[in-house]
């Protein structure tokens, strides 16, 4: 069968399996049983409301469990055997065996650089973008124009920005505006950016820092917005400089939001694996963590260690997890 | 900062000019993708895309007509034409040529030149040529010349074809007007029905209809046909088709009804599990490779579709549950419970309030969930790619080319371009409600 008609099939019946799991089951509940009728009509009625909660919530829940809660355990247990003799307990053999690798340390030190990097250039540029173009008249389409970058692929990206770095011989035209400008600037001979060591890791984060712009700025620009008028009235009043106002009447007010966007824009930083595996490949010093596990996972085929360095990643996101678990229980209260 | 009487116009023209700027930098690099993508091989080799626009100095390996053409004058054998008819280009003029790849530029236009092979050419300037030679000119094909030549700038749809198969943009269009055509014929029939249905149905009919048009005729089977088509961009558009559309249907449905329990139902727990799907929201899928590749694999759904299928589901699920409890937690209580006094069952406000009230959220969650599977490569690689290579999405073949290919930017530009096209155009058409499941998912 043609793969497009096999996927509209598994839609029908994928949509159509849920929806008449819900029905049937909401039938099933009402009419047979806890009939809302006869002696027991009053009590049966509330022993289905008891109930029906977890019809509805079943397959989610079945699919969250499976899905993610269970894997963050057995990639705990995978990461604590070795797969070579049979799933043996081996202990913390596979994270001395990781701690020992240079290149893990390498991956490490590149994550925790692009963890300052691409958060702080990401929301500094947001914030700047939200703040310029809320006060222009053709702002909207401004923002629509950077905020772009973020329905395109990381791949996509990549392509796009290896363009840019793109280097030729050095008496033939440069294609890669880069070399192009540095040429006739400098007038050096064209750099491979992508292969200078410790650098090159800054231009893989220009591209992750080119997408995320957008959605800072748009989520800062809305929290902007919201700022009471009174406050920067007020600073106006007072005598306060452009500058004062936006450093120390705007931006303390948004602090919550500014958070928010840092955090978010961390985790995507901790997974980021696409970029650097189109661009590079980890190649010249530029290994990150996710890359990593996934040479290990399936090109290596250490399924131990590629384990270890994924709850590696799981501890990194652990605070972030906590602190968000926090705030959505204090919004519950 | 604008109210400052006398600071206002100068500081207006540098916003105007910082976002200026800002834009540019923005969308350079996209553009530039964009241009090389209908620029020929030896135009993107020879001047950056800034320079698309002027004519540009290439070097050229022409051939001239076979020696099939060759007529005897006054005992000479001679063979004549233009360089730039042979392959049907345009003429431009030459500056130098050459007979020997050592040295492509060694005679100026109007010379003559001593062949190898015996005989003589004459080069103009406007690609006219005359060889003559006194024995018979031998070979099947021309004889080759590198010239070089200020070429005018060209825009081809050449690439397009190349990467996607033969007259895939000529198919496409037609598609394109058959589904609009369906939207249009839909839209008049159910205009009379509520305003969602009217709404949504024709686009989703149109949608549907286009999709199928295209994957019985078109891409896959002038992919397939193609003898260019070695890079399989048109399949590989298919299987991400395939990927990405029940992979952002079926989590909206499974979602939708635990929202609406988490949101208003009443049982013990639920805050517990509110918290539960907060925190895997952010939970990393590095971490749910392994074990559900093995559970895959054991179960027997193995590498394929369906695997890609319930891996997007389950982790579209947390951001879609989440999205939308939000949302349906906002909807005035007063209607539901009417509802509930005037008998309806839980089932019936779900389908028939919460469900059409819920659609802003809804098409939130889709358009991310869309982009997402649409753009993904590491769920692709690790439940969809098996060593057969019978499927494979557009992202990956891209990281491929990127290996094989690396230097024909004509393909890679184009293949990259073709894989960015549609999330584009969604974006665009859908970023109200984009921005509005952004705000809603991370302001709180």
């Amino acid at each position: 069968m043609h793969p497009a008609l096999q996927g509209l099939l598994t839609i029908v019946i994928g949509v159509g399996a849920c929806l008449s799991y819900f029905w049937a089951s909401n039938q099933f509940l009402d009419r047979v049983l806890f009939p809302a009728k006869g002696p027991n009509a009053g009590r049966n009625i509330n022993r289905a409301n008891m109930i029906r909660p977890w019809l509805f919530l079943f397959p989610a829940l079945f699919a969250l469990t499976l899905y993610l809660a269970y894997p963050v355990f057995e990639t705990l247990r995978l990461s604590l055997t070795d797969r070579d003799q049979g799933g043996a307990f081996i202990g913390l053999a596979n994270y001395t065996q990781m701690m020992g690798e240079s290149k893990f340390w390498e991956a490490m030190g590149n994550n925790m650089l692009w963890l300052i990097v691409v958060p702080a250039l990401s929301t500094a540029f947001g914030l700047l973008a939200a703040q310029l173009t809320d006060r222009i008249s053709w702002g909207n389409i401004a923002k629509s124009l950077i905020f772009m970058p973020m329905a395109i692929s990381f791949v996509g990206a990549a392509v796009i920005w290896k363009l840019v770095y793109d280097a030729r011989p050095p008496d033939a035209e440069q294609i890669g505006v880069l070399n192009a400008i540095y040429v006739s600037l400098t007038g050096n001979d064209p750099q491979q950016w992508l292969t200078i060591p410790f650098w090159n890791n800054f231009f893989l984060m220009i591209v992750l820092v080119w997408i995320q712009t957008g959605f800072a700025m748009v989520i800062l620009s809305a929290a902007l917005r919201g700022i009471p008028e009174e406050t920067v009235e007020a600073a106006i009043v007072d005598g306060a400089n452009p500058f004062q106002i936006f450093f120390k009447i705007k931006v303390p007010q948004i602090m919550p939001t500014i958070m928010v966007v840092w955090t978010t824009i961390t985790l995507v930083v901790l997974k980021i694996f696409d970029i650097v595996f189109a661009m590079t490949n980890g190649q010249w010093g530029t290994q990150v963590l996710a890359n990593y596990m996934f040479d290990k996972l399936f090109r290596a085929n250490d399924w131990g260690v590629g384990s270890a360095s994924a709850i590696v990643i799981m501890l990194l996101v652990t605070p972030i997890l906590v602190w968000n678990v926090r705030q959505a229980r204090k919004e519950m209260r | 900062m604008d109210n400052i009487a006398g600071h206002k116009s100068s500081l207006t023209w540098a916003v105007h000019i910082s976002v200026v700027l800002l834009v540019a930098l923005w969308l350079f690099p996209t553009v530039g993708l964009f241009v090389s993508s209908f620029r020929t091989a030896d135009q993107i080799a020879s001047s950056g895309w800034w320079n698309a626009l002027f004519p540009t100095e290439q070097s050229l390996t022409l051939r001239t007509d076979t020696p099939e053409a060759q007529v005897q004058q006054d005992g000479v054998y001679v063979l004549e034409g233009n360089l730039f008819a042979v392959e049907g280009r345009e003429t431009a003029p030459i500056s130098s040529f050459g007979v020997s790849s050592r040295d492509i530029s060694a005679f100026a236009p109007g010379d003559t030149a001593e062949m190898r092979r015996g005989g003589t050419i004459t080069v103009q300037e406007n690609g006219d040529y005359r060889v003559e030679s006194e024995e018979e000119i031998r070979g099947g094909r021309g004889i080759r010349i590198f010239v070089t030549a200020e070429i005018p700038p060209e825009f081809t749809l050449r690439n397009y074809d190349t990467v996607l198969g033969q007259d895939v943009l000529k198919n496409l269009g037609i598609y394109l007007v058959a589904a609009v055509v369906l939207w249009g014929a839909m839209r008049y029939t159910l205009a009379a029905q509520p305003a969602l249905v009217a709404q949504g149905a024709p686009v989703v009919g149109g949608l549907i209809f286009f999709v199928l048009l295209a994957a019985t005729f078109g891409l896959s089977s002038g992919a397939a046909e193609g003898a260019q088509t070695t890079d399989d961009m048109g399949r590989a558009f298919f299987s991400t088709l395939t990927v990405t559309v029940p992979a952002t249907i079926i989590p909206i449905v499974v979602a939708a009804f635990a929202a609406y329990a988490l949101a208003w139902m009443d049982f013990p727990g639920r805050a517990l599990l509110i918290a539960f799907v907060v925190g895997l929201l952010v939970v990393p899928l590095q971490l749910a490779l392994i074990p559900l590749l093995k559970l895959h694999l054991a179960i027997g759904i193995g590498k394929g579709y369906l695997g890609v299928w319930l891996a997007h589901t389950g982790f579209g699920l947390p951001l879609a549950v989440y999205l939308l409890r939000n949302y349906m937690a906002g909807l005035p209580r007063d209607i539901i419970e009417n509802a509930r006094v005037d008998g309806a069952t839980e089932f019936q406000i779900f389908t028939k309030i919460i469900l059409p009230l819920s659609f802003p959220a809804l098409a939130s969650f889709a358009i991310f969930q869309f982009l997402w599977t649409w753009n993904d490569l590491l769920v692709a690689k690790v439940f969809l790619i098996d060593a057969t290579g019978q499927t494979t999405v557009m992202t990956n073949q891209i990281v491929e080319l990127l290996g094989t290919r690396g230097g024909n930017w004509e393909i890679l530009a184009t293949a990259a371009f073709v894989s960015i096209a549609v999330p584009l155009v969604v974006f665009f058409a859908m970023q109200r409600y984009l921005v509005r499941g952004l705000l809603a998912g991370s302001v709180k």
